[in-house]
């Protein structure tokens, strides 16, 4: 099992061939309160870079991309009914979706953990 | 000046603060060949209110006005008699003089009025939610289009031929733009509406039927069965109202299936105005709530934990969501939707249904009266307060006729379908609680002589 | 003697500073206010309604079956409930309203009294044109009026508002390249424009590219150019623009997008700035729209009704929408569907049920009636003044991101840096509500950091203003020495802030009867 970062603002937690997708705590709190959160249906192709999401708050609605491409197998439902999980649980009750990597070399593009604290403190 | 407070005293200690020797100074950006050097051609210095008022005034004088005259025009604009209360609360300036409630702890009015509104028309079109109100009737009948499209994913509309005349073409005006395909046709001078066509052109790609009630010739069809096989294709019903006051006395779409539900508030509260401005509601189903375009007003509590209104869901709008917004549209028709409020408050339950049901019974007599009009055919089986009729000759330069004697006889199917020689004997006469037994009378009698 | 019988002596009483909780919720004038569904009683009516006479129903057995569920309220309830509602709104009647890029002017009740004659306000759209030949010379006049302000070709007068006249234009534009055979698919925006600009271009199938602007708050010429080609429509540009600011390159601007075979399209909400001295068609604009709601004063009646007409350029003319007026010898016509076919056969279409905004256009003739040639020259420069008065009269306590470079227009802008203790715009806004003002615009234009646009507009007095400068100065003060007390503000408004997060998660959008429990509380 390994965490990936990207410069979105996304991470991706690997388990064999399935990829689970959410936002950073960086992201939550420069959002704010977290009001709506759309996520894709299983079935759904996303690619690498593409809209997969929607994530909103009072004053902003934001797209959450694909950090890797796939076909997307769960969306978290429990979002639907409590967007705050996105506020209270970003890295974990707060995930977004669930995706079959199609394409595992793109993995080798993300960072890691340090490196994304590297970026964001960077910015 | 007197709107203008500034004395020229004023102005030299203010241009002395900025550090600026002339007003010219402030408009240094303003390249030389830009600047206008003489006045604006033909137009005469500031006036007077009395010089303005006369002014005006002569051009108002040019009009035959509706309420002194018998009047019978409606085709998606009827004449209504307004309580004086309704005028005088919308002239406050509270109301009149304020903004979009960007900052609700001080647009708690507007706000509470809103919420006010949004239930009202939600529960008189039989749907869960509705907007704040959108620029009129066939604005926000396009708009529905358009949310059907986002929640069906498909891009076929099929529009009844009974659907006013000037939302079809709006409609086909954008719809050009937007690849939209709309399937359409023109009515026919028969009693029964086109439900069967609709119903025999749904299919798997069709995104929506839009259906007037009642529709443009006045007639009124059950919606169920199309909502049903709406339905069953994945599609929507979009049910178009042009007349409020007909829900009143008749079922109301959102309770026959419709999934969203637009039209024209004009009737209640606004005035004819020449066509605008007036009011458009627009209301749905709860689950389509973030595809809904313009303004919607919700319920919340303040940090003392009073209740209050702000304005919300904005992420579907424009200044948030610019290129992926539902809809461009940044205004509603706030003032409109005020009066329309206002009436319906007045009226409430018991005032709509009687004001419906008096509607009726007067356009019953007088289609009872004017069938008896040599030569005149009552098209309509049903109808609520407006119908056609088929004149034995044409019927636009009739109505022309008619104005000649001082009567507004109703509208013509030929100025609305200026191509359709199948249409061009059709008068389409609406009947509201300020005609009175002497303006039927006026009318037949005058019908009478013109058709002679 | 007789003593005092009634016992009334006038007393100052005492009791200094004490709060009390009043049985109502009311604090005096501050009154609050049931939903009318809570104040409902059993068939209750405000009109009287004569009895119907007995006919056979042609309803088509589709009679309604259930109540409809909306509340009914005598006359004098329902005045008395609006007009405490009224008094929980800021208006421009109350004072100053400094939203920027909104032009709260004050709204001349002439105006109000010509839009309500019988002649303009019960006249039906569609009585034959020989029993309206007033109202359409209301439509041309005002036309003709805005065509020479602006120094343009023609003008559509039926866009009901600023967002729905940039569509008109864009349509024109889109339609003008269609006719000559020039698919483009890219129209630029800069990055200061209103949201409603990009949702308009995409509306009519548009991509929309930004163009980044200088550090002086002007689109950047040379990027501009350097991105022209023959994938672009054109630009959607704010001139004067939403920082306040007058592009100075506009001629060369338009150039240059005319030389690579675009078309410019020009916001007209900043109009006020200018007219009267600068005539948009002497910039090379080829469509821009008028808020009649902002610069010819119709009221704003909390959120609308507006009106956009769309002046347009010769190149654009032919595409102009229906309906339009015009004058055929001594008569005024309308040209509808019918007619359109013989000489405007490349008329995009029809954008809405009947001919605009009668109402709004018999409101804005008699303003510029009012104002002639000699008063409309003096609103912009005294709405120019009174922007510049402001700008300097704060720049020492408030940062002006643009303050170096020249005057601004009508309207001032300045950023939320220095503030300090975590201190925001929001909380500058909402200190000045308990000011007894409006806020200005805040968070807009995107481009500097916690903006806040503030557009006084040329009705206001010197004491207005000064009055308003003495307010700001100081909440700006509180702000930059970290005062926590305004994070509470406002705490004199009718409410304190509002909870958006909440009426977002869980959007109530309609009342509903309560349930017997929650009756019970």
């Amino acid at each position: 099992m390994s965490l990936y970062f990207t410069k979105e603002h996304e991470w991706i937690q690997v388990e064999g061939d399935i990829a689970t997708v959410g936002i950073t705590d960086f992201a939550q709190g420069q959002l704010g309160d977290i009001v709506f959160v759309e996520v894709p249906s299983a079935g759904t192709q996303v690619s690498q870079g593409g809209d997969a999401a929607v994530v909103e708050s009072v004053k902003a609605a934001s797209d959450v991309y694909a950090p890797v491409s796939g076909e997307v197998v769960e969306g978290n439902a429990a979002l639907e009914a409590d967007p705050s999980l996105v506020n209270t649980a970003p890295e974990g009750e707060g995930w977004f979706f669930k995706l079959k990597l199609s394409d595992e070399g793109q993995l080798e593009g993300l960072m890691n953990a340090d490196e994304y604290k590297a970026f964001v403190d960077s910015q | 000046m007197r709107y203008l407070p500034l004395a020229d005293t004023d102005r030299q200690e203010m241009l002395r603060t900025i550090g600026a020797k002339s007003i010219d100074d402030l408009f240094v950006d303003v390249p030389e060949a830009a600047r206008l050097s003489g006045k604006i051609e033909g137009l005469a210095d500031h006036a007077s209110e009395m010089s303005v008022e006369r002014q005006m005034g002569a051009m108002a004088r040019q009009n035959m006005v509706a309420g002194e005259v018998p009047f019978f025009l409606g085709a998606g604009a009827y004449k209504h008699h307004v309580p004086a209360s309704v005028d005088h609360i919308i002239q406050r300036g509270e109301f009149l003089t304020s903004y979009t409630p960007y900052q609700p702890e001080i647009a708690q009015g507007t706000l509470q009025v809103l919420f006010e509104f949004q239930t009202q028309v939600a529960r008189l079109y039989g749907c869960d939610v509705a907007n704040a109100s959108m620029y009129d009737g066939s604005t926000a009948c396009w708009e529905a289009i358009t949310m059907a499209r986002r929640v069906t994913k498909r891009g076929k509309a099929i529009l009844s031929g009974g659907l006013h005349p000037h939302y079809v073409s709006l409609a086909q005006t954008m719809a050009r733009f937007t690849g939209d395909r709309l399937d359409v046709a023109l009515p026919e001078l028969t009693a029964e509406t086109d439900a069967e066509r609709l119903l025999a052109s749904i299919d798997g790609e069709t995104s929506c039927v839009v259906v007037q009630y009642p529709d443009i010739l006045g007639r009124i069809t059950d919606l169920t069965p199309i909502a049903e096989k709406a339905h069953a294709n994945g599609a929507l019903l979009i049910a178009v109202v042009t007349e409020p006051v007909a829900l009143g006395a008749i079922e109301a779409p959102g309770h026959m299936g419709a999934d969203i539900v637009v039209g024209e508030g004009q009737s209640i509260g606004v005035g004819l105005n020449f066509g605008g401005p007036y009011v458009g509601l627009f209301a749905c189903k709860e689950k389509f709530v973030r595809q809904m375009p313009g303004r919607l007003c919700g319920e919340t509590v303040d940090a003392e934990g009073k209740r209050g209104f702000v304005l919300t869901l904005s992420t579907r709008e424009q200044h948030i969501r610019r290129e992926k917004a539902t809809s461009n549209i940044c205004t509603n028709s706030g003032l409109c939707a005020l009066a329309f409020s206002i009436h319906m408050t007045l009226l409430g339950e018991r005032g709509l249904r009687d004001l419906a049901v008096l509607n009726h019974a007067r356009a019953v007599l007088a289609a009872e009266r004017l069938a008896k009009v040599p030569g005149v055919e009552l098209v309509n089986d049903t109808f609520f307060n407006e119908f056609t009729l088929k004149l034995p000759k044409e019927a636009r330069p009739a109505v022309r006729a008619l104005a000649d004697k001082g009567i507004l006889g109703g509208v013509s199917l030929g100025r609305l379908y200026p191509e359709a020689e199948a249409l061009e004997n059709g008068l389409v006469v609406a009947v509201t609680e300020v005609v009175t037994d002497e303006d039927i009378e006026a009318l037949a009698s005058a019908l009478q002589e013109v058709l002679a | 003697m007789s003593i005092n019988a009634s016992g009334w002596k006038p007393e100052m009483g005492s009791g200094e500073g004490m709060e009390v909780q009043t049985f109502t919720g009311n604090r005096a004038l501050m009154l609050e206010e049931p939903l009318i569904f809570e104040m409902d009683e059993a068939g209750g009516c405000g009109v009287d309604i004569a009895p119907a006479p007995k006919v056979t129903s042609r309803l088509g057995g589709l009679e309604r079956k259930r109540d409809i569920g909306i509340p009914g309220l005598s006359e004098p309830q329902t005045v008395r409930h609006y007009t405490r509602l009224s008094r929980q709104n800021y208006a421009i009647d109350l004072g100053l309203f400094p939203l920027g890029s909104c032009t709260m002017k004050h709204n001349p009740r002439l105006n109000e009294k010509m839009a309500r004659l019988p002649g303009f306000a019960d006249i039906h759209p569609l009585q034959p044109i020989d029993t309206v030949q007033g109202a359409l010379k209301v439509i041309a006049d005002l036309g003709e009026w805005l065509v020479k302000l602006t120094g343009m070709h023609s003008v559509a007068m039926s866009p009901k508002a600023g967002a729905h006249g940039e569509l008109c234009g864009l349509l024109a534009i889109r339609s003008a390249l269609e006719a000559r055979g020039d698919a483009r698919e890219v129209i630029l925006v800069p990055e200061s424009a209103h949201g409603t600009n990009p949702a308009t271009a995409a509306f009519c199938g548009y991509r929309v590219e930004n163009i980044p602007a200088t550090e002086r708050g002007r689109v950047d010429l040379a990027a501009l150019k350097a991105r022209l080609g023959p994938d672009v429509a054109g630009v959607m540009i704010t001139n004067p623009n939403t920082c306040g600011l007058f592009e100075p390159d506009m001629i060369e601007i338009s150039k240059a997008v005319h030389e690579a075979g675009g078309l410019v399209y020009c916001d007209g909400a900043n109009f006020n700035a200018i007219v009267g001295r600068v005539r948009p068609g002497d910039l090379g604009i080829d469509a821009m729209h008028i808020n009649l709601h902002k610069t010819f004063s119709t009221p704003h009646g909390g959120g609308g009704p507006g009106s956009g007409p769309v002046v347009f350029s010769e190149a654009l003319t032919p595409f102009a929408p229906l309906p339009f007026v015009e004058k055929q010898g001594d008569r005024y016509v309308l040209i509808e569907e019918e007619t359109a076919e013989e000489h405007h056969g490349r008329t995009f279409g029809r954008m809405t049920a009947f001919h605009g905004q009668m109402g709004m256009f018999t409101r804005a003739l008699t303003y510029i009636l009012s104002h002639g040639a000699d008063g409309l020259r003096q609103v912009s420069e005294d709405a120019v003044l009174n922007a510049n008065y402001i700008l300097r009269s704060l720049d020492d306590v408030l940062d002006a991101p643009f303050g170096n470079s020249g005057p601004c227009m009508h309207e001032a802008l300045f950023s939320d840096k220095d503030f300090g203790g975590g201190l925001s715009t929001l909380d500058v806004a909402k200190g000045l509500i308990d000011e007894g003002f409006h806020p200005m615009t805040m968070y807009f234009p995107l481009v500097v950091h916690g903006a806040m646009l503030i557009e006084p507009t040329e009705t206001e007095s010197k004491a207005a203003l000064d009055q308003f400068i003495g307010a700001l100065r100081s909440v700006a003060e509180r702000a930059k020495a970290g005062d926590a007390s305004l994070k509470a503000a406002p705490i004199y408004a009718p409410r304190r802030r509002l909870d958006e997060t909440l009426a977002a998660r869980k959007p109530v959008l309609a009342w509903k009867e309560p349930t017997q429990g929650v009756a019970a509380e």
